[in-house]
């Protein structure tokens, strides 16, 4: 890529959305173009520039934008939380449940590749059976459709997700991947406020609300999180970001950071492990 | 430090990859393709290999199956580094002994996400 067009495109991003291209930003900017470029049916990232230039503030210049600072979340992040998920937290969870499917809660799911982990994890576990009835709630209904259709790009899937457990459990469609039709059963998506009280509904046996509460204004944090801790079953566990604090009544259980559990419904095991 | 031979025909890739990796505390080698990289591991085992398919003179696939069944061979952690993105086509390079998979193209994020998945780092 020509450096006047890597000007031209920074200056582009800096004006749209005050973000600056950084790292290897020739190699990015033309790498994540490159499929807008193929959809306007250009015949080069260069060619989508020369557009730009001609054509500044419209549809195009918006997409161009949003390709270039996309700050796509991960599958499976915090590879330790879905380690200790795995390891100690769901078969744990799975013993007191009496054969019931597990009850779990991804808020402020986002573009879904939390839920969309965790129903991986329990169709790969080794605790057999090990089912789980997840719901996924987020307060963007755009977000959300986006979650919905399981539809994720060549660089989204590739953000802590193995080969191996991609090959299993999506599909190639053109351009990018799709979670299979048994992955996108398994999650329910709803809308929901944070702020507002759940209504209705059994308790959950986990509660994923990662980096989440720490985006609100802190007088409206509490009342997060007493919706979470209201709708944590007595033995549940509920998983937050790194350094954000639990609610209320809920210590760290041990297994990894970020995992809170109430006083007395953990072993000393879990806490060694 | 671990060492990491980055394996592709084009320069430019390779030089991409080297920056990506030197950033990781690797020690790169590279080579042009498959007979070069197999030459090169029969001097010195890397920790880890970054393997283009497509090559001239020998491809990816050809390399890592040879590589496989060559003294140590089995130390190295293989990261394909493809434009095949075909399932049936990346499974056959699974089967042949890769132990992650990055398709084209790619960037530092995706580097360290599957590193970290074939537990490089």
């Amino acid at each position: 890529m020509r450096d006047e067009d890597l000007d031209f495109l920074s200056a582009l991003v800096r004006a749209r959305s005050g973000l600056v291209l950084s790292g290897e930003r020739g190699f990015f900017a033309e790498t994540r173009l490159g499929p807008l470029a193929r959809r306007e049916r250009l015949a080069s990232v260069s060619d989508l520039v020369a557009r730009l230039r001609e054509q500044p503030g419209d549809e195009l210049a918006r997409a161009a934008v949003e390709a270039m600072t996309i700050q796509d979340t991960s599958f499976f992040r915090d590879r330790a939380v879905f380690g200790a998920l795995a390891r100690h937290v769901l078969p744990t969870l799975m013993a007191g449940a009496g054969g019931r499917p597990l009850r779990i809660w991804s808020a402020g799911c986002g573009s879904g590749q939390e839920a969309y982990s965790l129903a991986m994890l329990t169709a790969d576990s080794d605790v057999m059976p090990l089912t789980a009835d997840i719901l996924a709630t987020d307060l963007s209904t755009a977000a959300l459709d986006k979650a919905r259709t399981g539809l994720y790009t060549h660089f989204e899937v590739q953000r802590g997700l193995p080969i191996r457990r991609l090959l299993d459990h999506f599909e190639e469609a053109d351009d990018a991947w799709r979670a299979s039709a048994t992955l996108r059963a398994a999650v329910r998506w709803k809308r929901i406020n944070l702020i507002d009280p759940l209504t209705g509904g059994e308790p959950f046996d986990l509660i994923l609300c990662r980096n989440v509460v720490c985006s609100f204004a802190p007088e409206a944090r509490a009342a997060v999180l007493r919706t979470l801790s209201a709708a944590l079953a007595p033995y549940g566990r509920m998983v937050l970001g790194s350094g954000e604090f639990p609610p209320e009544g809920l210590d760290a259980e041990g297994s990894a950071p970020g995992i809170f559990a109430r006083p007395g419904t953990f072993s000393a095991g879990a806490a060694a492990a | 430090m671990k060492t990491c031979l980055v394996v592709d025909d084009s320069r430019v890739v390779r030089k991409v990859a080297r920056r990506i990796l030197e950033n990781l505390d690797f020690e790169i080698t590279e080579a042009v393709d498959g007979a070069d990289a197999l030459t090169a591991c029969r001097g010195m085992m890397p920790d880890a290999v970054l393997l283009d398919w497509t090559m001239p003179m020998m491809d990816g696939l050809e390399f890592l199956r040879r590589l496989r069944l060559e003294p140590g061979g089995d130390h190295p952690q293989v990261v394909f580094c493809s434009a095949e993105n075909r399932p049936a086509r990346i499974r056959e390079a699974l089967d042949a002994g890769a132990n992650e998979y990055i398709m084209k193209p790619f960037d530092g994020e995706i580097v360290v996400a599957k590193f970290a998945e074939a537990g490089l780092l």
